[in-house]
């Protein structure tokens, strides 16, 4: 057990390095920070002098260098942008980020998985037929067209709900909440549910499937020969072994989502870190790009690593093969 | 907005009608009346724009989006009236005694936000902050040596070198609070050398008519009105108590947090929707002509061009050939296609509030394809050539090339426009890395020896700034002549007539081709009234809310 963690840490670490690289080497063709940070009337020795305090005269692999060197000490540097240093900046947008993605990924599972149960249990009812065919919207709308349609339907003809932001919040420590003002729940709402959109019917295709493949397995048909209720058979026997996959893809849209709000944060104008790395990209902000992207890696890695080991914990064959390679 | 309060007050009056006397109904409704007046009178505005200004510090960015908000917090020693004309601000009155000195008598009674009075100190500091290494705002006090303390209320400016346009230059020279430097550690602009974020960069103490009271990055930041602000009887005021600045970088949510109310202004609506816009009810669009030029530039100096078909020779060094492209480019399609209406059709590379423009430098070679097609066969190109246009990405300078490159098409002149993320667009112009490019100018200093030296002026690669954005490396030695010559004229009539030359051989040569001056639009909430200087800089206090 503690040898194989061992040996996925040290791949994760391998991979957070390649990414590093490559997010390294393509900041070579982003642009010149330089010609965003001073006025195109600017002259050349002013950007001479910015450039060099900025270190950007040295060649790749020496900023590459000084880069790990640092991001291993936690510092990421400052922000050419916002004049600010880059791990202070993340560690303000996370929270909103996580909220955004938290109250997301609650809204796909409260609306999916029901919907999903439903349309299989009434597979050939008109309902569940409608059900389908609008789940094709959330599945190949793309998110920012969602986001401008609820804008234009909830802010701008109804005037209920807000266009962008995110309300007041509130500061409990380092965190900053939404939850605990009205302004602030109000403003999650448009942006969750175009972030949850995509989740929502992919979930609920996802337990559609699955409940129709299980609701078809020999001991469901045992079940209900042994006179069990319709009740008992669906919610106590089929729908646990359907949540089995519902998890593990929940647990892998989680990371996706969090690196995707991008498009979700920049409609509403949600201050998360998606929008933070989309300015740093215009404005070729390399420390905040280089920060943002091994943090999103190493998210990918930390869920990849935790999933790995659940499978480990729930398939016992993973455990019997070690067991079984060890003894001989 | 009517409707909005009229609303809850209806609903609170029937509710409470059957527990009150009709007396404490009237007296309630006159209460809300007056509450209702209150309001009206005196507003909070909520503002979404674009971008947003990356540092507070008044000596360390000159980025428009800086200048915007700091505009409104600190205050220079002249400033300008509602028609951009100068007028005394923080400087009651100036003279020159001698050739290098500019004095100038303070107002007396100013204080900053902080409640410190303003006096020649602040001014001394100031100038030393905006000279020290980290400023960008040098050209602020163009040729100033140092600053020299008279008395409490008197200032000597010393120049190292004359500048007759010093006030043009200082309208944009702010004053910061020495005591409050000194006890903030805000003696130097932020610099980026030091890795680290200073407090001026974060906070502000000025003499403006707005403070500072949140400032969240990229979430928002806050100012009120200044309850002591020297100027505040003003007849120019408005009815703004406090400003929200909104940051909303995407184009239709901004637009959508105007038209649902969530906001009462944008200074950036983008021009596909001004039709829109100005057809929405509850919308109000405020027009100026912003200090900015849209031109054309072409390398002039390479034997062959890099992006083109033609071999062994430049065709854009003969003069017949840049008279060509500007008799085919129809400047008034493109205001009303591409600029919906936005633009004034320009001939010259200054706006009419700079120094030194006058009006006969300002004229366009007219659009005549003919013409144009004759001079192409003079100068040996009967069947035109390949080219690339390069551009950067944003609006509109892309839609522009495009729409130029059918124009010269016309005279077989096949333009490929290059369409260039800014990032990279700036890096691959300084490089000289083009052929022809398009490009936007503004003058901050309203004046022309800046945009001369730096445009038209032979490029030196030192630290003169001569030719500094000279980027098809012009060079003609009579310009370089009078360039020189508006740099030492210290009569201003004289040096105006100098530039007029200089502007009028630019029109024969044609090295730039300017296109025209932008309009800019600003949208607010219906009725509201506000006034659109070409610097684009929203001067809340000049804001009337409806």
């Amino acid at each position: 057990m503690l040898a194989f963690i061992a040996r996925r840490l040290l791949q994760s670490i391998l991979v957070m390095l390649t990414v590093g690289f490559i997010a390294f080497s393509l900041f070579n063709f982003v642009g010149d920070p330089v010609a965003l940070m001073l006025p195109p009337e600017a002259t050349q020795a002013d950007r001479d002098e910015v450039r060099k305090s900025l270190g950007l005269d040295k060649p790749f692999y020496t900023q590459f260098a000084v880069f790990v060197q640092n991001a291993l000490q936690g510092n990421f540097g400052i922000s050419l942008r916002l004049g600010r240093p880059v791990s202070q900046l993340l560690a303000e947008r996370l929270p909103a980020t996580l909220e955004l993605v938290g109250v997301a990924t609650l809204l796909a599972l409260l609306v999916g998985i029901p919907v999903g149960i439903y349309t299989a249990l009434k597979r050939d009812h008109w309902s569940s037929q409608v059900l389908l065919t609008g789940s094709l919207i959330g599945v190949s709308l793309p998110n920012f067209l969602i986001g401008i349609f609820l804008i234009i339907i909830f802010a701008v003809w109804l005037g209920v709900l807000p266009s962008f932001g995110r309300g007041d919040t509130t500061q409990l420590g380092f965190w900053s909440t939404g939850f605990l003002t009205v302004s602030g729940l109000k403003a999650v709402v448009l942006p969750a549910v175009t972030l949850g959109f995509y989740p929502v019917t992919l979930i609920m295709r996802l337990v559609r499937s699955e409940m129709l493949e299980v609701l078809r397995t020999d001991y469901i048909k045992f079940a209900r020969a042994r006179g069990l209720s319709n009740q008992a058979v669906h919610f106590g026997h089929a729908l646990k072994n359907t949540l089995v996959p519902v998890i593990t893809i929940t647990g892998l849209q989680l990371g996706g989502l969090i690196a995707f709000a991008i498009i979700t944060e920049t409609v509403f104008q949600w201050p998360g870190m998606g929008l933070l790395f989309i300015q740093a990209v215009q404005f070729a902000d390399i420390p905040v790009m280089a920060a943002y992207l091994c943090l999103i890696g190493f998210i990918f890695v930390t869920i990849n690593l935790i999933v790995d080991t659940l499978y480990y914990v729930v398939d016992p064959r993973l455990r019997m093969e070690t067991s079984s390679a060890g003894g001989h | 907005m009517n409707k909005n309060i009229a609303g809850p007050q209806n609903g609170a009056i029937r509710l409470c009608a059957p527990f009150l006397t009709r007396t404490i109904i009237s007296a309630l409704a006159m209460m809300v009346i007056t509450f209702w007046v209150g309001i009206c009178c005196a507003k909070p505005l909520r503002y979404a724009t674009q971008d947003e200004p990356q540092t507070l510090d008044p000596h360390s960015a000159n980025l428009a989006v800086t200048n915007r908000l700091l505009g409104n917090v600190y205050e220079g020693l002249v400033g300008r009236d509602k028609d951009f004309k100068m007028v005394p601000w923080l400087a009651l009155s100036w003279s020159q005694p001698d050739a290098k000195t500019w004095r100038f008598k303070l107002r007396p009674g100013v204080k900053f936000h902080d409640g410190s009075p303003f006096t020649a100190d602040d001014v001394v500091f100031s100038i030393e902050r905006a000279l020290s290494a980290n400023s960008q705002m040098k050209a602020s006090i163009q040729g100033v040596a140092s600053g020299k303390k008279i008395d409490d209320l008197t200032v000597d400016v010393v120049m190292k070198e004359p500048n007759p346009v010093l006030l043009n230059h200082m309208f944009f020279f702010r004053i910061m609070s020495k005591s409050w430097a000194i006890k903030n550690n805000a003696l130097l602009p932020q610099n980026y050398k030091d890795k680290e974020d200073t407090f001026a960069s974060r906070n502000t103490n000025g003499t403006g008519p707005f403070m500072v009271t949140v400032r969240q990055p990229d979430v928002k930041t806050e100012l009120v009105q200044n309850p002591n602000w020297w100027n505040k009887a003003s007849p120019e005021k408005g009815n703004i108590t406090a400003v929200t600045l909104l940051p909303v970088k995407n184009n239709a949510t901004r637009l959508a947090a105007l038209l649902s109310g969530e906001v009462d202004f944008v200074n950036d609506p983008p021009s596909q929707d001004i039709a829109r816009l100005r057809a929405a009810p509850n919308i109000t669009m405020i027009l100026g002509a912003e200090s900015r030029v849209q031109f054309l530039a072409f390398d002039l100096t390479r034997d062959e061009l890099l992006y083109s078909n033609v071999k062994g020779k430049n065709p854009f060094k003969d003069v017949r050939v840049r008279q060509a492209i500007a008799h085919a480019i129809d400047a008034e399609t493109i205001k009303l296609k591409v600029m919906r209406g936005l633009a004034r059709p320009t001939g010259t590379i200054i706006t009419p509030v700079d120094q030194g423009y006058s009006k006969d430098a300002d004229i366009r070679l007219p659009y005549n394809v003919a013409r144009a097609k004759a001079l192409l066969k003079e100068a040996g190109y009967p069947s035109g050539f390949e080219v690339t246009l390069d551009c950067g990405a944003a609006q509109p300078p892309a839609d522009i090339c495009q729409a130029i490159a059918p124009m010269l098409a016309r005279i077989d002149i096949k333009v490929t426009p290059n369409i260039v993320p800014t990032a990279n667009y700036f890096q691959k112009i300084q490089k000289f890395d083009t052929s022809f490019y398009l490009l936007s100018w503004s003058t901050p200093t309203t004046d022309a020896l800046y945009t001369l030296q730096s445009l038209l002026r032979s490029y030196s690669g030192d630290s003169s700034g001569n030719g500094d954005s000279n980027y098809g490396r012009y060079s003609s030695a009579q310009m370089d002549q009078l360039i020189d010559k508006i740099r030492i004229e210290n009569d201003l009539k004289k040096r105006d007539e100098f530039i007029r030359e200089a502007l009028m051989l630019a029109n024969d040569q044609l090295p730039i081709l300017p296109i025209h001056q932008q309009l800019w639009p600003w949208a607010m909430r219906k009725g509201s009234t506000a006034i659109l200087p070409p610097n684009n800089v929203p001067y809340f206090f000049r804001f009337n809310l409806k």
